[in-house]
Protein backbone atom coordinates (compact mmCIF):
# COMPACT_ATOMS: atom_id res chain seq x y z
CA UNK A 1 0.00 0.00 0.00
CA UNK A 2 1.10 3.68 -0.63
CA UNK A 3 2.05 5.21 2.65
CA UNK A 4 3.03 8.76 2.76
CA UNK A 5 6.83 9.41 1.75
CA UNK A 6 8.53 12.43 3.43
CA UNK A 7 10.93 14.27 1.59
CA UNK A 8 11.06 12.90 -1.60
CA UNK A 9 13.60 14.66 -3.17
CA UNK A 10 16.12 13.00 -0.89
CA UNK A 11 14.59 9.45 -1.64
CA UNK A 12 13.81 9.45 -5.02
CA UNK A 13 16.25 11.75 -7.31
CA UNK A 14 14.49 13.53 -9.94
CA UNK A 15 16.22 14.72 -12.49
CA UNK A 16 15.93 18.62 -13.20
CA UNK A 17 16.95 20.11 -16.39
CA UNK A 18 14.86 21.33 -18.62
CA UNK A 19 13.93 18.34 -21.07
CA UNK A 20 11.90 17.07 -17.96
CA UNK A 21 11.41 13.57 -19.38
CA UNK A 22 7.67 13.05 -19.38
CA UNK A 23 7.47 9.94 -17.68
CA UNK A 24 9.56 8.70 -15.18
CA UNK A 25 9.46 6.17 -12.68
CA UNK A 26 11.10 6.39 -9.33
CA UNK A 27 11.90 3.30 -7.19
CA UNK A 28 8.63 2.14 -8.29
CA UNK A 29 7.87 -1.67 -6.81
CA UNK A 30 5.11 -3.66 -7.15
CA UNK A 31 4.32 -7.05 -5.12
CA UNK A 32 1.72 -9.47 -5.89
CA UNK A 33 1.96 -11.62 -2.37
CA UNK A 34 5.83 -12.84 -1.93
CA UNK A 35 6.07 -12.08 -5.52
CA UNK A 36 7.65 -8.80 -6.22
CA UNK A 37 6.91 -7.82 -10.25
CA UNK A 38 8.14 -4.76 -10.03
CA UNK A 39 11.44 -4.42 -8.15
CA UNK A 40 12.64 -0.52 -7.49
CA UNK A 41 12.47 0.42 -11.27
CA UNK A 42 13.38 3.21 -12.35
CA UNK A 43 12.55 4.77 -15.87
CA UNK A 44 12.59 7.61 -17.87
CA UNK A 45 10.65 8.19 -20.70
CA UNK A 46 11.30 11.41 -22.80
CA UNK A 47 8.46 13.60 -24.65
CA UNK A 48 7.99 12.22 -28.28
CA UNK A 49 9.99 9.33 -27.51
CA UNK A 50 9.14 6.24 -28.73
CA UNK A 51 10.22 2.86 -26.02
CA UNK A 52 9.40 -0.96 -26.15
CA UNK A 53 9.98 -3.01 -23.36
CA UNK A 54 10.35 -6.29 -24.08
CA UNK A 55 11.63 -9.06 -21.96
CA UNK A 56 10.00 -12.28 -20.89
CA UNK A 57 6.78 -13.37 -19.34
CA UNK A 58 6.43 -12.59 -15.70
CA UNK A 59 9.26 -10.05 -15.78
CA UNK A 60 6.92 -6.99 -14.89
CA UNK A 61 6.57 -5.15 -18.45
CA UNK A 62 2.74 -5.43 -18.33
CA UNK A 63 2.66 -4.45 -14.66
CA UNK A 64 4.65 -1.01 -15.59
CA UNK A 65 1.89 0.54 -18.04
CA UNK A 66 -0.78 -0.87 -15.90
CA UNK A 67 0.89 0.98 -13.25
CA UNK A 68 1.06 4.27 -15.17
CA UNK A 69 -2.56 3.83 -16.04
CA UNK A 70 -3.06 3.82 -12.06
CA UNK A 71 -4.61 -0.59 -12.68
CA UNK A 72 -2.40 -1.53 -10.76
CA UNK A 73 -1.43 -0.10 -7.11
CA UNK A 74 2.21 0.52 -6.95
CA UNK A 75 3.66 -0.58 -3.47
CA UNK A 76 6.25 2.00 -2.66
CA UNK A 77 8.17 4.53 -5.09
CA UNK A 78 6.82 7.54 -7.19
CA UNK A 79 5.55 7.76 -10.50
CA UNK A 80 5.84 11.16 -11.81
CA UNK A 81 4.04 12.54 -15.69
CA UNK A 82 5.35 16.10 -17.15
CA UNK A 83 6.80 16.62 -13.46
CA UNK A 84 3.65 15.56 -11.23
CA UNK A 85 3.76 12.76 -8.83
CA UNK A 86 0.44 10.20 -10.64
CA UNK A 87 0.10 8.21 -7.46
CA UNK A 88 1.21 10.80 -4.75
CA UNK A 89 0.09 14.39 -4.33
CA UNK A 90 2.83 17.05 -2.72
CA UNK A 91 1.71 18.51 0.92
CA UNK A 92 4.13 20.48 2.19
CA UNK A 93 7.15 19.03 1.45
CA UNK A 94 6.00 15.25 1.63
CA UNK A 95 3.86 13.18 -0.85
CA UNK A 96 0.74 11.75 0.45
CA UNK A 97 -1.43 8.81 -1.53
CA UNK A 98 -2.96 10.75 -3.97
CA UNK A 99 -7.32 11.24 -3.98
CA UNK A 100 -9.69 10.48 -6.83
CA UNK A 101 -10.01 13.80 -8.21
CA UNK A 102 -6.08 13.83 -8.33
CA UNK A 103 -5.72 10.68 -9.91
CA UNK A 104 -8.56 11.65 -12.82
CA UNK A 105 -7.21 15.14 -13.72
CA UNK A 106 -2.92 12.75 -14.10
CA UNK A 107 -5.23 10.18 -15.72
CA UNK A 108 -6.15 12.15 -18.75
CA UNK A 109 -2.28 12.55 -19.77
CA UNK A 110 -2.22 8.48 -20.34
CA UNK A 111 -3.97 6.36 -22.82
CA UNK A 112 -4.13 3.18 -22.88
CA UNK A 113 -4.48 0.70 -25.92
CA UNK A 114 -5.19 -3.14 -23.97
CA UNK A 115 -4.29 -7.26 -25.55
CA UNK A 116 -8.34 -7.45 -25.88
CA UNK A 117 -8.73 -4.03 -26.71
CA UNK A 118 -11.66 -3.67 -24.58
CA UNK A 119 -14.02 -2.00 -27.02
CA UNK A 120 -17.72 -1.09 -25.42
CA UNK A 121 -19.93 -4.08 -27.40
CA UNK A 122 -23.03 -2.27 -26.64
CA UNK A 123 -22.01 0.88 -28.66
CA UNK A 124 -20.48 1.62 -32.02
CA UNK A 125 -17.21 2.48 -33.44
CA UNK A 126 -18.17 5.96 -33.45
CA UNK A 127 -20.04 6.02 -29.83
CA UNK A 128 -17.22 3.88 -28.41
CA UNK A 129 -14.56 7.16 -29.77
CA UNK A 130 -17.40 10.07 -28.59
CA UNK A 131 -18.19 8.33 -25.11
CA UNK A 132 -14.99 9.88 -23.18
CA UNK A 133 -14.31 13.09 -24.88
CA UNK A 134 -18.28 14.23 -24.59
CA UNK A 135 -18.25 13.09 -20.95
CA UNK A 136 -14.86 13.52 -19.43
CA UNK A 137 -13.13 16.06 -22.18
CA UNK A 138 -16.50 17.62 -22.56
CA UNK A 139 -16.72 18.27 -26.56
CA UNK A 140 -20.30 18.90 -28.05
CA UNK A 141 -22.02 16.31 -29.66
CA UNK A 142 -21.18 17.23 -32.68
CA UNK A 143 -17.87 17.76 -32.00
CA UNK A 144 -17.17 14.65 -30.59
CA UNK A 145 -18.43 13.10 -33.76
CA UNK A 146 -16.40 15.05 -36.20
CA UNK A 147 -12.75 14.16 -34.70
CA UNK A 148 -13.71 10.97 -34.15
CA UNK A 149 -14.42 10.30 -37.54
CA UNK A 150 -11.87 12.06 -38.34
CA UNK A 151 -9.58 9.49 -36.34
CA UNK A 152 -11.60 6.18 -37.41
CA UNK A 153 -10.19 7.87 -41.21
CA UNK A 154 -7.44 7.62 -40.00
CA UNK A 155 -7.07 4.42 -39.24
CA UNK A 156 -8.92 3.14 -42.08
CA UNK A 157 -12.12 2.30 -40.63
CA UNK A 158 -14.41 5.33 -42.13
CA UNK A 159 -16.92 2.34 -43.58
CA UNK A 160 -17.37 0.98 -40.27
CA UNK A 161 -18.41 3.98 -38.59
CA UNK A 162 -21.47 2.70 -36.86
CA UNK A 163 -20.68 -0.96 -36.90
CA UNK A 164 -20.43 -2.57 -33.22
CA UNK A 165 -17.51 -4.51 -31.90
CA UNK A 166 -19.14 -7.83 -32.47
CA UNK A 167 -19.52 -7.14 -36.08
CA UNK A 168 -15.39 -5.85 -36.26
CA UNK A 169 -12.74 -8.54 -37.27
CA UNK A 170 -10.04 -8.31 -34.53
CA UNK A 171 -7.63 -6.15 -36.54
CA UNK A 172 -10.44 -3.44 -36.87
CA UNK A 173 -11.90 -3.83 -33.16
CA UNK A 174 -8.10 -3.07 -32.22
CA UNK A 175 -7.78 -0.14 -35.04
CA UNK A 176 -11.20 1.41 -33.34
CA UNK A 177 -9.73 1.19 -29.97
CA UNK A 178 -6.55 2.94 -30.42
CA UNK A 179 -8.57 5.46 -32.12
CA UNK A 180 -10.61 5.81 -29.02
CA UNK A 181 -7.36 6.29 -27.12
CA UNK A 182 -6.22 8.92 -29.51
CA UNK A 183 -9.63 10.84 -29.24
CA UNK A 184 -8.92 11.38 -25.65
CA UNK A 185 -5.81 13.47 -26.79
CA UNK A 186 -3.59 11.65 -24.08
CA UNK A 187 0.15 12.89 -23.85
CA UNK A 188 1.57 9.10 -23.07
CA UNK A 189 0.24 6.37 -25.15
CA UNK A 190 0.54 2.89 -23.50
CA UNK A 191 0.02 -0.31 -25.99
CA UNK A 192 -0.07 -3.78 -24.14
CA UNK A 193 0.50 -6.61 -26.54
CA UNK A 194 -1.76 -4.92 -29.00
CA UNK A 195 -1.54 -7.48 -31.60
CA UNK A 196 -0.81 -11.08 -29.07
CA UNK A 197 -4.75 -11.74 -29.31
CA UNK A 198 -4.65 -11.38 -33.45
CA UNK A 199 -5.07 -13.11 -35.60
CA UNK A 200 -1.69 -13.43 -37.68
CA UNK A 201 -2.96 -11.97 -40.76
CA UNK A 202 -4.73 -9.24 -38.94
CA UNK A 203 -1.33 -8.00 -37.09
CA UNK A 204 0.01 -5.98 -40.14
CA UNK A 205 -2.90 -3.50 -40.32
CA UNK A 206 -2.59 -2.94 -36.81
CA UNK A 207 1.21 -2.04 -36.86
CA UNK A 208 0.70 -0.26 -39.97
CA UNK A 209 -1.32 2.63 -37.82
CA UNK A 210 1.06 2.91 -35.22
CA UNK A 211 3.40 3.04 -37.68
CA UNK A 212 1.70 6.14 -38.81
CA UNK A 213 1.19 7.35 -35.45
CA UNK A 214 4.99 7.22 -34.77
CA UNK A 215 5.90 8.97 -37.96
CA UNK A 216 3.25 11.56 -37.98
CA UNK A 217 2.10 12.55 -34.38
CA UNK A 218 4.27 14.03 -31.46
CA UNK A 219 3.12 10.83 -29.19
CA UNK A 220 4.89 9.24 -26.85
CA UNK A 221 4.55 5.52 -26.48
CA UNK A 222 5.30 3.29 -24.61
CA UNK A 223 5.11 -0.46 -26.02
CA UNK A 224 5.03 -3.89 -24.64
CA UNK A 225 5.49 -5.79 -27.73
CA UNK A 226 6.24 -9.61 -29.00
CA UNK A 227 6.89 -8.33 -32.22
CA UNK A 228 10.49 -8.05 -32.37
CA UNK A 229 10.94 -6.84 -36.14
CA UNK A 230 8.53 -4.25 -35.12
CA UNK A 231 9.85 -3.26 -31.97
CA UNK A 232 13.69 -3.12 -33.67
CA UNK A 233 11.91 -0.85 -36.80
CA UNK A 234 9.93 1.90 -34.76
CA UNK A 235 11.98 2.55 -31.64
CA UNK A 236 14.19 5.25 -30.25
CA UNK A 237 14.51 3.19 -27.43
CA UNK A 238 14.34 -0.78 -25.84
CA UNK A 239 14.00 -1.84 -22.46
CA UNK A 240 14.59 -5.85 -21.55
CA UNK A 241 12.75 -6.33 -18.56
CA UNK A 242 13.92 -8.86 -16.05
CA UNK A 243 12.69 -10.14 -12.77
CA UNK A 244 11.11 -6.27 -12.52
CA UNK A 245 13.84 -4.83 -13.60
CA UNK A 246 15.88 -3.33 -16.37
CA UNK A 247 17.97 -6.10 -17.56
CA UNK A 248 19.40 -3.72 -20.22
CA UNK A 249 18.25 -1.05 -22.33
CA UNK A 250 19.54 1.09 -25.38
CA UNK A 251 19.30 1.66 -28.97
CA UNK A 252 17.37 -1.04 -31.07
CA UNK A 253 20.58 -1.23 -32.80
CA UNK A 254 22.57 -1.63 -29.56
CA UNK A 255 19.83 -4.47 -28.11
CA UNK A 256 19.27 -6.69 -31.15
CA UNK A 257 22.50 -6.82 -32.45
CA UNK A 258 24.81 -6.17 -30.03
CA UNK A 259 23.15 -7.09 -26.83
CA UNK A 260 25.68 -6.98 -23.65
CA UNK A 261 23.73 -8.36 -20.53
CA UNK A 262 23.43 -12.19 -20.86
CA UNK A 263 19.93 -12.36 -20.41
CA UNK A 264 19.23 -10.21 -23.50
CA UNK A 265 21.21 -12.73 -25.26
CA UNK A 266 19.59 -15.93 -24.03
CA UNK A 267 16.13 -14.02 -24.16
CA UNK A 268 16.27 -13.13 -28.05
CA UNK A 269 17.90 -16.09 -29.42
CA UNK A 270 15.03 -18.31 -27.93
CA UNK A 271 12.71 -15.77 -29.39
CA UNK A 272 14.34 -15.01 -32.73
CA UNK A 273 14.57 -18.62 -33.32
CA UNK A 274 10.77 -19.35 -32.26
CA UNK A 275 9.77 -16.75 -35.71
CA UNK B 1 -67.42 -38.48 -3.97
CA UNK B 2 -66.68 -38.83 -7.39
CA UNK B 3 -65.05 -36.51 -10.10
CA UNK B 4 -68.08 -34.24 -10.94
CA UNK B 5 -67.47 -30.58 -12.67
CA UNK B 6 -69.94 -28.34 -12.72
CA UNK B 7 -69.90 -26.11 -15.47
CA UNK B 8 -72.50 -23.92 -14.37
CA UNK B 9 -70.64 -22.98 -10.88
CA UNK B 10 -67.34 -22.41 -12.94
CA UNK B 11 -69.13 -19.70 -14.62
CA UNK B 12 -70.76 -18.54 -11.87
CA UNK B 13 -67.23 -17.97 -10.03
CA UNK B 14 -65.67 -17.01 -12.46
CA UNK B 15 -65.96 -13.57 -12.47
CA UNK B 16 -65.09 -13.09 -8.85
CA UNK B 17 -62.02 -15.17 -9.74
CA UNK B 18 -60.66 -13.26 -12.75
CA UNK B 19 -61.44 -9.98 -10.33
CA UNK B 20 -59.10 -11.46 -7.49
CA UNK B 21 -56.55 -12.63 -10.40
CA UNK B 22 -56.33 -8.19 -11.13
CA UNK B 23 -55.35 -7.97 -7.21
CA UNK B 24 -53.03 -10.94 -7.99
CA UNK B 25 -51.21 -9.28 -10.52
CA UNK B 26 -51.24 -6.00 -8.63
CA UNK B 27 -49.39 -7.81 -6.07
CA UNK B 28 -46.85 -9.44 -7.89
CA UNK B 29 -46.44 -5.97 -10.43
CA UNK B 30 -46.34 -4.04 -6.90
CA UNK B 31 -44.09 -6.27 -4.78
CA UNK B 32 -41.80 -7.21 -7.33
CA UNK B 33 -41.42 -3.17 -8.61
CA UNK B 34 -40.47 -3.07 -4.57
CA UNK B 35 -38.13 -6.06 -4.67
CA UNK B 36 -35.90 -4.43 -8.27
CA UNK B 37 -35.19 -1.39 -5.98
CA UNK B 38 -34.30 -3.18 -2.95
CA UNK B 39 -32.40 -5.48 -4.52
CA UNK B 40 -29.89 -2.86 -5.89
CA UNK B 41 -29.84 -1.30 -2.41
CA UNK B 42 -29.54 -4.60 -0.63
CA UNK B 43 -26.01 -5.00 -3.57
CA UNK B 44 -24.69 -1.58 -3.05
CA UNK B 45 -25.27 -1.75 0.31
CA UNK B 46 -22.89 -4.96 0.16
CA UNK B 47 -20.66 -3.42 -2.16
CA UNK B 48 -19.90 -0.40 -0.17
CA UNK B 49 -15.81 0.43 1.52
CA UNK B 50 -17.31 0.26 5.09
CA UNK B 51 -16.71 -3.63 6.15
CA UNK B 52 -19.28 -3.17 8.87
CA UNK B 53 -22.24 -2.09 6.36
CA UNK B 54 -21.70 -4.19 4.06
CA UNK B 55 -21.14 -7.27 6.65
CA UNK B 56 -24.68 -6.43 7.89
CA UNK B 57 -26.29 -5.87 4.45
CA UNK B 58 -24.77 -9.53 3.31
CA UNK B 59 -25.94 -10.96 6.72
CA UNK B 60 -29.17 -9.54 6.04
CA UNK B 61 -29.46 -10.47 2.57
CA UNK B 62 -28.58 -14.52 4.08
CA UNK B 63 -31.17 -14.30 6.47
CA UNK B 64 -34.19 -13.32 4.15
CA UNK B 65 -32.79 -15.79 1.75
CA UNK B 66 -32.62 -18.49 4.38
CA UNK B 67 -36.01 -17.71 5.97
CA UNK B 68 -39.56 -18.71 4.61
CA UNK B 69 -41.41 -15.77 3.22
CA UNK B 70 -44.56 -17.28 4.94
CA UNK B 71 -42.79 -16.44 7.90
CA UNK B 72 -41.36 -13.04 6.64
CA UNK B 73 -45.09 -12.22 6.12
CA UNK B 74 -46.31 -13.28 9.54
CA UNK B 75 -43.53 -11.48 11.27
CA UNK B 76 -44.09 -8.11 9.60
CA UNK B 77 -48.04 -8.39 9.67
CA UNK B 78 -48.50 -9.45 12.80
CA UNK B 79 -45.26 -8.74 15.02
CA UNK B 80 -45.20 -5.20 13.40
CA UNK B 81 -47.61 -3.61 15.76
CA UNK B 82 -46.13 -4.76 18.77
CA UNK B 83 -43.34 -2.14 17.59
CA UNK B 84 -45.54 0.34 16.96
CA UNK B 85 -45.70 -0.83 13.16
CA UNK B 86 -48.73 -1.52 11.84
CA UNK B 87 -49.46 -1.73 8.30
CA UNK B 88 -52.28 -2.99 6.40
CA UNK B 89 -52.47 -6.29 4.37
CA UNK B 90 -51.47 -4.83 1.55
CA UNK B 91 -48.62 -2.91 2.74
CA UNK B 92 -47.13 -5.78 5.27
CA UNK B 93 -47.59 -8.03 2.15
CA UNK B 94 -45.80 -5.54 -0.25
CA UNK B 95 -43.25 -4.79 2.14
CA UNK B 96 -42.57 -8.73 2.87
CA UNK B 97 -42.28 -9.68 -1.11
CA UNK B 98 -40.15 -6.87 -2.05
CA UNK B 99 -38.15 -7.40 1.17
CA UNK B 100 -37.68 -10.78 0.13
CA UNK B 101 -37.17 -10.80 -3.41
CA UNK B 102 -35.42 -7.85 -2.96
CA UNK B 103 -32.91 -10.55 -1.74
CA UNK B 104 -32.65 -12.85 -4.18
CA UNK B 105 -32.86 -9.97 -6.60
CA UNK B 106 -29.67 -8.42 -5.26
CA UNK B 107 -27.94 -11.81 -5.97
CA UNK B 108 -28.65 -11.92 -9.62
CA UNK B 109 -27.93 -8.14 -10.18
CA UNK B 110 -24.31 -9.26 -8.29
CA UNK B 111 -24.27 -12.05 -11.16
CA UNK B 112 -25.14 -9.49 -13.83
CA UNK B 113 -22.59 -7.58 -12.48
CA UNK B 114 -19.63 -9.79 -12.39
CA UNK B 115 -20.57 -10.85 -16.19
CA UNK B 116 -18.97 -7.65 -17.27
CA UNK B 117 -15.50 -8.57 -18.09
CA UNK B 118 -13.24 -6.75 -16.24
CA UNK B 119 -11.50 -5.35 -19.27
CA UNK B 120 -14.75 -3.18 -19.57
CA UNK B 121 -13.90 -1.31 -15.99
CA UNK B 122 -10.14 -0.84 -17.26
CA UNK B 123 -11.61 0.58 -20.58
CA UNK B 124 -13.62 2.78 -18.26
CA UNK B 125 -10.50 3.94 -16.22
CA UNK B 126 -8.67 4.22 -18.93
CA UNK B 127 -10.97 6.70 -20.74
CA UNK B 128 -10.71 8.21 -17.14
CA UNK B 129 -14.76 8.14 -16.57
CA UNK B 130 -16.37 9.44 -13.63
CA UNK B 131 -17.80 6.31 -11.44
CA UNK B 132 -21.21 7.48 -12.11
CA UNK B 133 -20.69 7.39 -16.51
CA UNK B 134 -18.99 4.25 -16.12
CA UNK B 135 -21.52 2.47 -14.12
CA UNK B 136 -24.88 3.82 -16.38
CA UNK B 137 -23.25 4.28 -19.74
CA UNK B 138 -21.03 1.40 -19.61
CA UNK B 139 -21.70 -1.83 -16.76
CA UNK B 140 -25.32 -1.61 -15.97
CA UNK B 141 -26.37 -1.75 -19.58
CA UNK B 142 -24.51 -4.60 -20.05
CA UNK B 143 -24.85 -6.29 -16.75
CA UNK B 144 -28.59 -5.72 -17.30
CA UNK B 145 -29.33 -8.49 -20.31
CA UNK B 146 -27.40 -11.38 -18.17
CA UNK B 147 -29.89 -10.62 -15.87
CA UNK B 148 -33.18 -10.78 -17.27
CA UNK B 149 -33.14 -14.71 -16.58
CA UNK B 150 -32.66 -14.88 -13.15
CA UNK B 151 -35.23 -11.70 -13.27
CA UNK B 152 -37.76 -13.60 -14.92
CA UNK B 153 -37.74 -16.80 -12.87
CA UNK B 154 -38.09 -14.89 -9.69
CA UNK B 155 -40.87 -12.84 -11.44
CA UNK B 156 -42.70 -15.83 -11.81
CA UNK B 157 -41.57 -16.84 -8.32
CA UNK B 158 -43.14 -13.79 -6.90
CA UNK B 159 -46.32 -14.45 -8.93
CA UNK B 160 -46.83 -18.04 -7.75
CA UNK B 161 -45.92 -16.90 -3.86
CA UNK B 162 -48.63 -13.93 -3.89
CA UNK B 163 -51.46 -16.93 -2.27
CA UNK B 164 -48.92 -16.49 0.70
CA UNK B 165 -51.00 -13.13 1.57
CA UNK B 166 -53.99 -15.05 1.58
CA UNK B 167 -52.80 -15.86 5.29
CA UNK B 168 -52.99 -12.08 6.19
CA UNK B 169 -56.42 -11.62 4.23
CA UNK B 170 -55.18 -10.31 1.34
CA UNK B 171 -57.83 -10.73 -1.79
CA UNK B 172 -55.86 -12.28 -4.11
CA UNK B 173 -56.54 -15.38 -6.32
CA UNK B 174 -56.30 -18.16 -3.59
CA UNK B 175 -58.08 -16.47 -0.85
CA UNK B 176 -61.02 -16.06 -3.13
CA UNK B 177 -61.37 -19.30 -4.60
CA UNK B 178 -60.90 -20.44 -0.51
CA UNK B 179 -64.00 -18.00 0.33
CA UNK B 180 -66.41 -19.27 -2.48
CA UNK B 181 -65.08 -22.71 -1.77
CA UNK B 182 -66.47 -22.30 2.24
CA UNK B 183 -69.64 -20.72 0.28
CA UNK B 184 -70.47 -23.92 -1.67
CA UNK B 185 -68.51 -26.52 0.32
CA UNK B 186 -67.48 -27.17 -4.26
CA UNK B 187 -63.38 -26.81 -3.58
CA UNK B 188 -63.22 -28.95 -7.55
CA UNK B 189 -64.08 -25.73 -9.39
CA UNK B 190 -62.16 -22.81 -7.51
CA UNK B 191 -59.17 -24.43 -6.97
CA UNK B 192 -58.66 -26.08 -10.30
CA UNK B 193 -59.73 -22.31 -11.94
CA UNK B 194 -57.36 -20.90 -9.79
CA UNK B 195 -54.49 -23.44 -11.00
CA UNK B 196 -55.45 -22.47 -14.28
CA UNK B 197 -55.53 -18.91 -14.06
CA UNK B 198 -51.96 -18.95 -12.20
CA UNK B 199 -50.62 -21.31 -15.21
CA UNK B 200 -51.70 -19.36 -18.10
CA UNK B 201 -50.53 -15.95 -16.73
CA UNK B 202 -47.38 -17.93 -15.84
CA UNK B 203 -46.26 -19.08 -19.23
CA UNK B 204 -47.28 -15.64 -20.44
CA UNK B 205 -45.36 -13.73 -18.25
CA UNK B 206 -41.88 -16.25 -19.11
CA UNK B 207 -42.71 -15.74 -23.02
CA UNK B 208 -42.39 -12.06 -22.49
CA UNK B 209 -39.86 -11.54 -20.60
CA UNK B 210 -37.61 -14.06 -22.70
CA UNK B 211 -39.02 -11.71 -25.65
CA UNK B 212 -38.07 -8.84 -23.87
CA UNK B 213 -34.73 -9.88 -23.44
CA UNK B 214 -33.95 -10.82 -26.81
CA UNK B 215 -35.16 -7.27 -27.79
CA UNK B 216 -33.24 -5.54 -25.42
CA UNK B 217 -29.72 -7.38 -26.58
CA UNK B 218 -30.61 -5.70 -29.49
CA UNK B 219 -31.06 -2.44 -28.91
CA UNK B 220 -28.28 -2.47 -26.88
CA UNK B 221 -26.65 -4.21 -29.81
CA UNK B 222 -25.19 -7.21 -27.81
CA UNK B 223 -24.94 -10.27 -28.87
CA UNK B 224 -28.15 -12.97 -28.18
CA UNK B 225 -27.09 -15.63 -25.54
CA UNK B 226 -30.08 -17.61 -26.13
CA UNK B 227 -28.95 -19.86 -28.76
Amino acid sequence: MLQVIPNPAERYLVTENPQQPLVQTRGVTKRFGNLTVLDKLDLDIANGEIMTIIGPSGSGKTTVLRALMTLEKIDDGVIYIDGEPLTHMQKGSNLVPATERHLRRMRSKIGMVFQHFNLFPHMTALENCIEGPIHVLGLSRAEARERARELLEMVGLASKVHEHPARLSGGQQQRVAIARALAMRPKVLLFDEVTSALDPEVVGEVLTVIRQLAKEHELTMIMVTHQMSFAREISDRVCFFYEGKIAEQGSPDQIFNRPQNPRTKKFLNAVLEGS
Amino acid sequence: MGFDWQWDYSIEILPALLHATINTVIATFAGFAVAMVLGVVFLAGQRTRYPLVSWLFREFVEFIRTTPLLVQVFFVFYVGPQFGVLLSPWVAGMTAIGVHYGAYLSEVYRGGLYAVPKGQWEACKALNLSPARTYLGIILPQAFPPCMPGISLYLVGCFKDTPVLSVIAVTELLNTASVLGTMTYRYLEPYTIAGLIFLVLSLITVACLSMAERRLRKMLGLPDHRH
